[in-house]
Order: C-alpha cells, then structure tokens, then sequence
C-alpha cells in the first residue's frame, strides 16, 4: 500500500503552506523549501522529529497531495519515535482487533461510535431513532497511530476492518467520531485503498435528521466556541457543514483566533508524547481565547478532544457539550 | 445447649452466640486457598468487657480463641485451626473520639474503614486516615494487627506505624493500655514510653485480642489526580520510584502488571497519586513529576499514559474498587496473594520471577505493588486469582503462592500476612534468637497457648 504522493506538486508550490503555517514548527519561506526537499527525497530533517502530529499540513496544503501522511511513513522508515516506546507499543495493543466481531446485517442505519463505548447512552432520542450503534476494536478505524508514526499497523489492520464492514452488506456508515470518516474519506484513497460503502459524517447525518424533526428544533440562542479536532484537517471540505449545523439550531460558532484553519490540538497526543509544557501552553492559549470570545459553550465534534478538554473547559464556565448532545437540546431533549 | 455456649450466651446474650452449621460453615473459611476448619462457637462481643469474659471463660475451659475482624485476610488467618471460639469483632464499632488538633481518632477494633472514612468525611473532612485497598468493611483492628498498608503509605508507612496506642486484653483477662494513653488521658503517641503495643502488631492475634486503635489521622487535601508512568523494562522500576518519591510530592504510588487489559500486558504502570489544595500546587507537583521522569521520556524508554476520565476514576477511589473486580477476574470468587514486603531494589527479579512461576503453574497473575514510607521497602502481591469451585485451580494457585512464597524469601524478602506454612518458612529463615524471643513472649503471656493456635509457633 503505497501513498499517492506527488513530488513534483512540491516543486510547483510557491508558499510551501504545508511547512510556512505550521503551528507548531517556524519556517521561514527559504527554510520550509529546502526541509520540503528533504522530506521529499526521503532525507532526514527536523520535521520529522518536531512534528506534534496535528494533521493540519493534510488541510494546509491546497494542491491535493499528502504532507502528513508522508511524515508519518518517513518517521516509520527512519525509526523515529514521536512518542516513548513504551507508549506506542501500549496504543498498538490497546486497541488490536479481538477477533471475535461476527458480520452481522444491522437493524437500522449503522452507527460506527468507534472506540468510545462510555458515549454509548449519548446516541439516543429522535436523532438516532433507527439506528444501530456499534462499537468494535474489530472495526476500529486505527487513525490514531498516524499520531506513533505507525502507519503500518494501520495498513495491516484497516483491509480487515472495510471487510468485516462490507460483510456485514453495509452500504452506508454514519461515523460519529471525525477521524473514523477520515479513514474512508482521506486515508483510504491517499493509500489506494477501495472502500465499497459511503462514508457519512455526522454533521451530515445530524444536518438530515435535523430536518425531518425540523418543526420540534428550537433555536438555543447559544454562543459556542468551537473545539476543531485534528481529524477535520484530513477532511475540510465538510467544514461547511458544521456551519449549516449551527445555524439550523440557533447556535453562533463565535469567530476567535483559534478555530477554523488556526485551531489548536487538544494536547492529548502531546502529552503522550511527552511534550508536556506544549500540551499546557496550548491548553491555556485556547482555552483563554474561548473565554475571550464570549461563548458560554465549548461545543465538541471529536468525543477524545471533549475527554480530554471538557473539564477543563467546564472550569472555565463554559458548557462542554458534544455536537450530538448539542442537536438533541435543540429537540427540546434532556441529556 | 451445651455449656459452653450456655456460658458465652450468658456473657454476649444469645443473639450474638452461635454453633449452627451453616454459621460455622461460613467462620471456617476465607476466600484465600487454605483449607477450611470449623471453629466449634462463634460469639459476637460489643464491649471490652465482654472480650474479657470471654477470655477469661476461654482460658479457664483450655478453649482456642481466634480474633476476627473484617474477615478478609485471604491467608487463613482467622480460620480456627484447632477449632474453639471465633472473636467476631464487629460489633465493636463504635468511633469513640476523634481528636482534630492532635489528629487522631480512638475507635472500637471493629470499626470498619468505610465507616471510619465516611464519618470523618462527615463530621472532619479535613481529616483523613490511611485507607487500605481492601472492601470498606475490613476493620480499623484487624489491619493495623497484620501490619496493613493503604493509600497514605508511602508517605507514612505501614498502618502499624500510624497507631499511637491500643487496649488489649491479654490473655489472662486483663485489660491493658499501650501508648501515651496507659499514663495519659490523650492518645496522642506511642513514644516516649517502652513500646508495649508492638507486641500486639503482626502477631495475628496469638499475644492478645486488640479493642481499641487509636490511629493517627491526617490533613486531607481539596483535589487529587493521578500519573501513570509505563515501562516495558521492569529493570527502570526502581529507578523511576527513586525518582518519584525524592521529589516528596507524590501521596501514594502504586506499580502495576498484568497480562489483562491489553493496555497492561507486558508493561510496568508506575501510579503515582497526587493531592492538593490548589490548582497551583497541583499544577507544581504535577510538573516535578514529569520533571523527575523527564530523562525516561527523551530516551524514549518510558512516558506518562493518557488517562480518560471514566478510566482515571478508577484510579481516584479510595479505596480501589477496581483492586476487588480484578480479584475475581476468573469469576470463581477465590483470590490469594502474597504479598511480600522486600526491598524497592528487588522488583526486576520479583517481577520477573512472579512471571514465571505464574508460567510454570498455569495460572494467571497480577502484580500490585505499593510503595511503603519514601520508599524503605514495597509490598509486592504477587496475585493468583482461582476459581473456588475447581479444585485443580486452587490447586494451580496453592502451588504458585508456596512458589512465591520460597521465592520471595530467596531474595531477601518476607511474605506480609503469612499463611501458617509460610510462617513455618518465615520461622525456619529466622534468626534462632529471634525465634526463641518470639516464643518466650508467647509463653508469657499465652501460656495455655490458646490464641489463635496454629500461627506463629515456634
């Protein structure tokens, strides 16, 4: 499985934005051009070693190749350790496939929560009426180890999981988590890979059957900051979605300097990295802004980023709420 | 009814006496491998002079007597092994003082940990005391007398050491007090009077029946979070407590092992609890931490793991209700340990020889290990889970736990709240002048030899 990666694009790129945006490394237009050459002839560079994992270089970059995934498989190859070892290997076990997931026709639309079971009381009410919510380490969408510089496990275990999904003659897949419609949506394709069922994101899904109930949707009047995951960098183009979201329910996204392009990570990863001051600077860089812009909600699309910020956020008198739970409010449902 | 029991019904009133099978069935047992063996009478007292009688009675008819708390020891301490009268210490459960500014409390031998948790929760909850990871209602009596540990361990050591005092009735019947409060109204210290209580903590109830533990308590801090440091090389272990306790901030610290969850096989989980009153010092305390660590972490050889909070409330509860569901993860209701108190320097070959007996006698294991006062030494439990009901795994388990227990004191370490044949094991290690000391003492004050008989006869 090789990735879809264009060189010669690289050559043409006149802004190199994939390195220049960065938020987490400083390149000045000169410097970003010749670690750029580097990484593309395969050549060790400081990128690789630097890189806090964030995706956001898979969105920044606009010609359609594929920088991140390129740093992942070239911090593989030269044996580089984003995280300690010790770490990766507990990632890669933690969530290997069990084996024991039986292809099975589901009742109602298929629901992939990927692997947050402790959400599985969430997805009720009028929004996941006929549904099946489904959960699985055998369906798990692996992404995560884009974050441990295995890709390789990723390759090894997602055929698996398309097959066992397409056993089960599922022909459309709601993913709850973002980064679960990025495995279809971004990775698969970058890497070649056929996937033989559509992808829905759940702004998409929640958009729809938003509408059907569109006459019991309250508008909540709510301000929210918005908690951008580092999976949306693999699939911006539904970004406009999450935006139709907000205002069908009456929910003002508030503009503030982290959100959109510029978001920041959760620091969940960092911190497995090990790169804890990071992790604390950003932490408190984004959660001040939040603050700053007035909202009285922090609303969540990735459930890690609500784990991991959500008390955080509650401390400092924002609402944590995840984009479901969010809809469901509108419907005038308690949670 | 026999005499005995006449006389027992006399000193308790009937209600609290019993030689029915099936109660004598249950006092027989524990959840541990031994074999059972009935006692011939169980008797509840509720006050000390009860106790009394009941011992006066016991030494005049020759009658083993056994003491029993919480009776959750797992190592057979409290089955009757020559018979005679289970001490059921229960209903001696009253907190009788707690002292806020000396920070202690006087309670009953029967007071249970929840009970004396949830009532300084209630009445001091600046207070605290060293709670074990064991159910709530193992008695405040019955662990400090195996020399227990719990949750404020590393940073004051065994729960034996944080008693200032006792009452005991010895086994002539007299009642006596032990500490600062044999010549004092306050129980505030066992020093500086000739340390009398010591003859009651680790002798497993075969010197005297404990009544009353005045316990010192401690400052309880607003907020608490927990680290969890992971290697794959348990010969870093030591090196990383080393580190985590000289920074004096960690509370309590834990290593874990075990071939279940996945997310636990094959590695060491160093827990370190953190507590405080602010988000300030909890910020600070956090920060040495992985400052501590911070040369494992650039070798890549050991990180801090991401805790999600419904996974991180496991790691918070005081005690660890997880400790009890592990207990029984062949869901056959049998789980034994040993638990072997050994110097910090000897986890790699601890880890690695727990490893390979579990290996060698087919069974499954876990590794808890805790941390006792700045690292002195550690508790090591070498856990066997069974399934009660098969007697080939009980088997498996007793073969594994005989293993360990020759192991352990191989490598300098001694098996914690010993079953009576690692006693013997202990006992045959010992030094003969320590061994002698022990039976003089014995004879002394037990010369009928009737308390908890069977145990720590040499």
């Amino acid at each position: 499985m090789e990735l879809q990666f264009d060189t010669s694009i690289c050559a043409d790129c006149a802004t190199v934005d994939c390195l220049v945006k960065c938020q987490y490394m400083h390149f000045d237009l000169e410097s970003a051009r010749s670690e750029r050459q580097k990484l593309n002839n395969g050549e060790d560079s400081p990128v690789l070693h630097n890189c806090a994992t964030c995706y956001a270089c898979e969105e920044y970059c606009k010609l359609g190749n594929h920088p991140f995934y390129q740093i992942v498989d070239l911090q593989e190859q030269k044996g580089i350790w984003p995280a300690p070892r010790p770490i990766v290997h507990q990632q890669v076990k933690m969530f290997s496939p069990k084996g024991d997931f039986v292809p099975r026709e589901f009742a109602g639309v298929p629901v992939n929560l990927c692997l947050f079971p402790e959400l599985q009381g969430r997805l009720t009410g009028r929004l996941f009426e006929g549904t099946s919510v489904f959960f699985s380490r055998d369906l798990f969408c692996n992404l995560v180890y884009l974050h441990f510089a295995k890709n390789s496990v990723i390759k090894e275990r997602v055929p698996g999981v398309i097959q066992r999904l397409a056993a089960c003659n599922v022909e459309e897949l709601v993913c709850f988590h973002d980064e679960c419609y990025a495995l279809y949506a971004s990775w698969a394709p970058a890497y070649g890979l056929e996937v033989p069922f559509r992808p829905v994101h759940l702004f998409k899904y929640l958009i729809d059957r938003l509408k059907e109930n569109y006459s019991q949707v309250k508008k909540l009047g709510l301000k929210a900051a918005y908690q951008r995951p580092c999976s949306t960098r693999l699939t911006p183009a539904k970004e406009p979605l999450l935006d139709e979201l907000l205002e069908l329910i009456g929910v003002e996204r508030v503009p503030r300097e982290y959100d959109r392009e510029n978001a920041l990570c959760c620091g969940a990863i960092l911190r497995m990295h090990g790169r804890e001051e990071l992790a604390d600077d950003i932490n408190k860089r984004n959660l001040d802004d939040m603050v700053r812009s007035g909202a009285t909600a922090c609303i969540f699309n990735c459930p890690f980023c609500y784990l991991t910020l959500g008390e955080m956020v509650a401390a400092k008198g924002l609402r944590p709420l995840l984009i479901s739970d969010l809809c469901r409010l509108a419907l005038g449902e308690k949670l | 009814m026999d005499n005995i029991l006449q006389s027992l019904a006399a000193i308790v009133g009937e209600q609290y006496v019993s030689n029915r099978q099936e109660e004598l069935y249950l006092y027989a047992r524990d959840q541990g491998t031994m074999d059972p063996h009935p006692p011939d009478y169980v008797v509840l007292p509720g006050t000390v002079e009860e106790v009394r009688e009941i011992v006066l009675l016991a030494g005049r008819e020759g009658i083993p007597l056994v003491p029993m708390g919480g009776g959750l020891v797992l190592s057979g301490l409290t089955i009757p092994l020559r018979g005679g009268i289970v001490l059921d210490m229960k209903r001696m459960n009253k907190i009788i003082e707690v002292n806020p500014v000396s920070r202690y409390a006087v309670v009953e031998a029967g007071v249970a940990q929840g009970q004396l948790q949830s009532y300084l929760e209630r009445h001091h909850p600046r207070l605290r005391h060293s709670i074990p990871d064991a159910p709530p209602m193992a008695t405040v009596g019955g662990n400090v007398a195996i020399h227990g540990s719990g949750h404020l361990s590393q940073a004051y050591g065994f729960h034996s050491d944080m008693v200032n005092g006792l009452e005991v009735v010895l086994p002539s019947g007299e009642i006596c007090h032990t500490g600062s409060c044999s010549a004092s109204p306050y129980w505030f210290a066992r020093s500086p009077l000739p340390d009398l209580t010591g003859l009651f903590l680790g002798w497993f109830g075969t010197t005297g029946i404990i009544t009353k533990v005045a316990l010192k308590l401690y400052p309880k801090k607003k907020m608490k979070d927990v680290l969890m440091f992971v290697t794959e090389n348990p010969d870093y272990v030591p090196d990383v407590i080393y580190r985590v306790t000289e920074t004096e901030m960690a509370e309590d610290v834990l290593v874990l092992s075990a071939p279940k969850p996945d997310w636990m096989a094959g590695f060491q989980i160093t827990s370190v609890a953190l507590t405080a009153d602010s988000q300030l010092e909890m910020d600070f305390k956090r920060k040495m931490m992985r400052q501590a660590l911070a040369g494992y972490i650039d070798d890549r050889e050991g990180g801090f793991m991401f805790l999600a909070p419904n996974l991180k409330k496991n790691f918070l509860e005081t005690p660890q209700r997880s400790v009890a569901r592990y207990a029984d993860v062949n869901k056959g209701g049998g789980f034994e340990y040993v638990g072997a108190i050994m110097p910090v320097e000897k986890f790699p070959q601890a880890y690695r020889s727990g490893v390979e007996i579990a290996g060698k006698c087919g069974t499954t294991y876990s590794f808890i290990v805790r941390i006792i006062g700045r690292a002195h030494c550690m508790m090591f439990a070498f856990a066997y889970p069974f399934n009660r009901a098969d007697k080939e795994d009980v088997q498996r388990a007793q073969k594994a736990l005989h293993e360990t227990n020759a192991a352990v004191l191989d490598m300098g370490g001694i098996p914690w709240k010993a079953e009576v044949p690692a006693q013997r094991m202990i006992i045959e290690k010992m030094d003969p002048s320590a061994r002698q000391l022990i039976g003089r003492v014995k004879a002394m004050l037990d010369p009928r030899g009737i308390m908890n008989p069977g145990n720590w006869e040499v």
